[in-house]
C-alpha cells in the first residue's frame, strides 16, 4: 500500500498543497483527547477556512444593517455586498442570470420552496413525479406531503447493487401523466454521482422538469447549470466551507417566473394595500423577511476561496483520496464498502463484519476520527442494502493522504477490540 | 472523556459476543418492543411473572454492542427478582445512564455499574437504557400481545427518554 501512498503524493504535490490548505481551517488544528482531529463527516458539513470566518467578522464589525431599506451608509453597504454574494453565486454555478439564484436557507428550505411554489400549483391528481431510490430524505418527503395533498403519484427509479441507478428503468416510468422528476446530484450515503445530464435531456424531451438536489454535489464538481439544462438545482452553503442557515434555489428565469411564493412578507412584495398585494420581481418574490445577510456574505467568501483553489483541483485531490481509502480498505479483512459505483465522490459508506455502526463510530472518536454512522437521512438506500445503518467516512480537499491511515488504523483497532 | 474509554471493557464486550437470555418465550406473561428511531435499533423482551417473581425473561433484537450488552446484563440482574425490586434497579440504571446517580451512595446497581461511563456520551445514553425502557413498558402490557405497530401501548419508543 505504501508505494500507492507515495506515488500519489508525488504526483499531487505541485499540483494541490494539501498542508497550505490545511492551515487555513483553525478547527482542523484541535485535538480529541489528546488525538489530532481527523474531520471525516464533512458530507455532513464541512468547516470553514479563515477567510470566510474573517469575512463573517467584518461584516459584523463594519457593514451590519438591515438591506434594501434605508438610505444610510450600512444599509447600502450591506445591502450591496448581498447582492455582490448573490452575483459570486450566481458565476460559481454559471447561472446565466442573476435574478436565479434564490437565497434559501438551505438545500431542504430550497426544494421546499419548490415544491409550494411550482409543486402545489402545476401538480394534479393523478400526476407522476419521478424521483430515486439515492434520494436524501429532502427530496422525499416534501413530495410526499405534496402527493398526500393533491393525489399525485410518486414513481422511483430503482439502483443496482453497486448503488448506480438503473437509467433504462427511469426511462420507462416516463408517461403521459409524468409532470415532474427530482434527483440527487451524488447520493450523499454511497456517494455516487448520477448522469443528471443525461436523465435531464430525457425529461426535457417528455416536457418535464427537473430538480436536481446538489447539496452533496456543489463541495465537490464543478456545478454548471447550463451545461446540465437543469430547471432547479439547490444546494447549502454550511456543505461547502460556508456558514449554516444559508443556501441556494437555482431556477430558470420562466419557471421562476411562473411560481407563486411560499411565504409571505416584506420584501418580497411591490406594493401592498388590504384589497391587493403585487408581488416583488424574481428572485426577491421568494425572499420573504430580513435574509441571513451574514451568511449569504460569508457564503460568497467561500465560493471564492473555493473557486481559487479550482474545482477541478479540489476534485482530482478527492478523488486521489477516495481511491487510495478504498484500495486500503478492500484489503481489509471483515470491512465490506457500500456502494461501488464507477463514477463516485469522495464518499465511503462501510460495514464491519460483527460491529454496529454506532460502536465504529465511538470507538474512532476515542482515536480522534470523525465520521457519521446511522442511515444517513436515506433510508430507502439502507433498505435496498438491507442494513439498518452504515458508517460513513467522506473526504474534502482539506483531508490527507495520512488521514485515510489513520481511518483504516482506526477501524483496524475497532476490529481488534472487537475481536 | 477517560470514563468512555473505560465504556468498552471486556464485560460489555463479553455479553455482547454471547448475550445471556437471548432468544424467546413460549408463554410470557408480558412483552414490549422498544424502538430507537435514531439508529433503527430494537429489541423485544419477555418475561413470565410467577405470583411477583421474574420466573423466566428472554430478550432479542438488532443492536449495537452496548444495547445488547445492556440487555443481556439486566435479563441476568433481575431474574428472579421481584417485579417492585426490578423497579428499582429500572430507575437507578436509567438515573446512572443520564448521570444523576451518585454511586457511593447506596444502590443495587453490582456489575452494571460499568454502564456509568455511558453519561458522558449523550448520543449513546439512548443505548443503554433502550432494554430497561423495554422492561419496563413489558411490565405494564397486557399479557399476549404480538403487534409491533407504533399506535400499539405495547411499542415503546424511547423518543421521550
Amino acid at each position: 500500500m505504501n508505494s500507492v501512498h507515495i506515488a500519489l503524493n508525488s504526483n499531487s504535490a505541485s499540483a494541490f498543497d494539501v498542508e497550505r490548505i490545511r492551515a487555513d481551517f483553525p478547527i482542523l488544528q484541535l485535538r480529541i483527547d489528546r488525538k489530532p482531529l481527523v474531520y471525516l463527516d464533512n458530507a455532513a458539513s464541512s468547516q470553514m477556512p479563515q477567510q470566510v470566518i474573517d469575512r463573517l467578522v467584518r461584516y459584523q464589525t463594519s457593514e451590519h444593517a438591515n438591506i434594501n431599506r434605508a438610505v444610510h451608509y450600512l444599509s447600502e453597504t450591506a445591502t450591496a455586498e448581498y447582492d455582490t454574494a448573490r452575483r459570486k453565486l450566481q458565476r460559481f454555478i454559471n447561472a446565466p442570470e442573476e435574478r436565479e439564484v434564490v437565497f434559501t436557507s438551505g438545500t431542504t428550505d430550497a426544494i421546499n420552496l419548490v415544491m409550494h411554489g411550482y409543486g402545489r400549483w402545476f401538480i394534479k391528481p393523478g400526476d407522476e413525479i419521478i424521483l430515486t431510490t439515492l434520494e436524501h430524505h429532502s427530496n422525499i418527503v416534501p413530495w410526499q406531503m405534496l402527493a398526500e395533498e393533491t393525489g399525485a403519484k410518486i414513481r422511483v427509479v430503482p439502483i443496482n447493487d453497486a448503488g448506480e441507478l438503473l437509467i433504462d428503468e427511469y426511462e420507462k416510468l416516463f408517461n403521459a401523466r409524468t409532470r415532474f422528476v427530482g434527483v440527487i446530484h451524488v447520493s450523499n450515503a454511497l456517494g455516487s454521482i448520477n448522469p443528471v445530464k443525461q436523465m435531464i435531456a430525457f425529461a426535457h424531451a417528455h416536457g418535464v422538469p427537473v430538480l436536481v438536489d446538489g447539496a452533496q454535489a456543489a463541495a465537490h464538481l464543478q456545478v454548471d447549470v447550463q451545461d446540465l439544462d437543469c430547471d432547479f438545482y439547490a444546494f447549502s452553503g454550511h456543505k461547502l466551507c460556508g456558514p449554516t442557515g444559508i443556501g441556494v434555489l437555482y431556477g430558470k428565469a420562466a419557471l421562476l417566473e411562473k411560481m407563486q411564493p411560499f411565504k409571505g412578507g416584506g420584501d418580497m412584495i411591490l406594493s401592498v394595500t388590504f384589497e391587493k398585494t403585487t408581488y416583488n420581481t424574481i428572485p426577491y418574490k421568494f425572499e420573504a423577511g430580513t435574509p441571513p445577510i451574514a451568511a449569504a456574505i460569508g457564503l460568497g467568501a467561500a465560493v471564492d476561496y473555493l473557486s481559487a483553489i479550482g474545482m477541478d483541483a479540489i476534485a482530482t485531490h478527492e478523488l486521489e483520496l477516495l481511491n487510495y481509502a478504498t484500495e486500503q480498505m478492500n484489503h481489509m479483512p471483515g470491512v465490506r464498502i457500500v456502494g461501488t459505483a464507477k463514477n463516485k465522490a469522495s464518499v465511503i459508506s462501510f460495514i464491519v463484519d460483527g460491529v454496529h455502526p454506532h460502536d465504529i463510530g465511538t470507538l474512532l472518536n476515542q482515536e480522534g476520527i470523525a465520521v457519521r454512522t446511522g442511515h444517513h437521512c436515506a433510508q430507502p438506500v439502507m433498505q435496498r442494502f438491507k442494513v439498518p445503518a452504515t458508517s460513513r467516512a467522506s473526504f474534502a480537499f482539506y483531508n490527507s493522504m495520512a488521514e485515510v491511515d489513520a481511518l483504516v488504523a482506526g477501524i483496524r483497532t475497532v476490529q481488534k477490540v472487537f475481536a | 472523556m477517560s470514563n468512555y474509554k473505560a465504556l468498552y471493557q471486556e464485560v460489555i464486550l463479553d455479553h455482547n459476543k454471547k448475550p445471556r437470555n437471548y432468544g424467546t418465550l413460549a408463554h410470557a406473561s408480558h412483552h414490549a418492543v422498544g424502538h430507537n428511531p435514531l439508529c433503527g435499533d430494537h429489541i423485544s423482551v419477555a418475561l413470565s411473572l410467577d405470583r411477583d417473581c421474574i420466573a423466566c425473561i428472554a430478550f432479542q433484537g438488532e443492536s449495537c454492542a452496548i444495547c445488547k450488552a445492556s440487555a443481556s446484563m439486566m435479563t441476568a440482574a433481575i431474574k428472579g427478582k421481584s417485579r417492585a425490586d426490578a423497579e428499582i434497579l429500572i430507575h437507578e440504571f436509567l438515573a446512572m445512564a443520564t448521570g444523576k446517580l451518585h454511586l457511593d451512595s447506596p444502590n443495587n446497581i453490582g456489575r452494571l455499574a460499568v454502564f456509568a461511563g455511558v453519561c458522558d456520551l449523550p448520543t449513546r445514553v439512548k443505548c443503554a437504557i433502550l432494554p430497561w425502557h423495554t422492561l419496563h413498558a413489558a411490565f405494564n402490557s397486557v399479557a399476549s400481545a404480538s403487534t409491533e405497530a407504533e399506535a400499539d401501548p405495547m411499542h415503546v419508543s424511547i423518543d421521550n427518554a
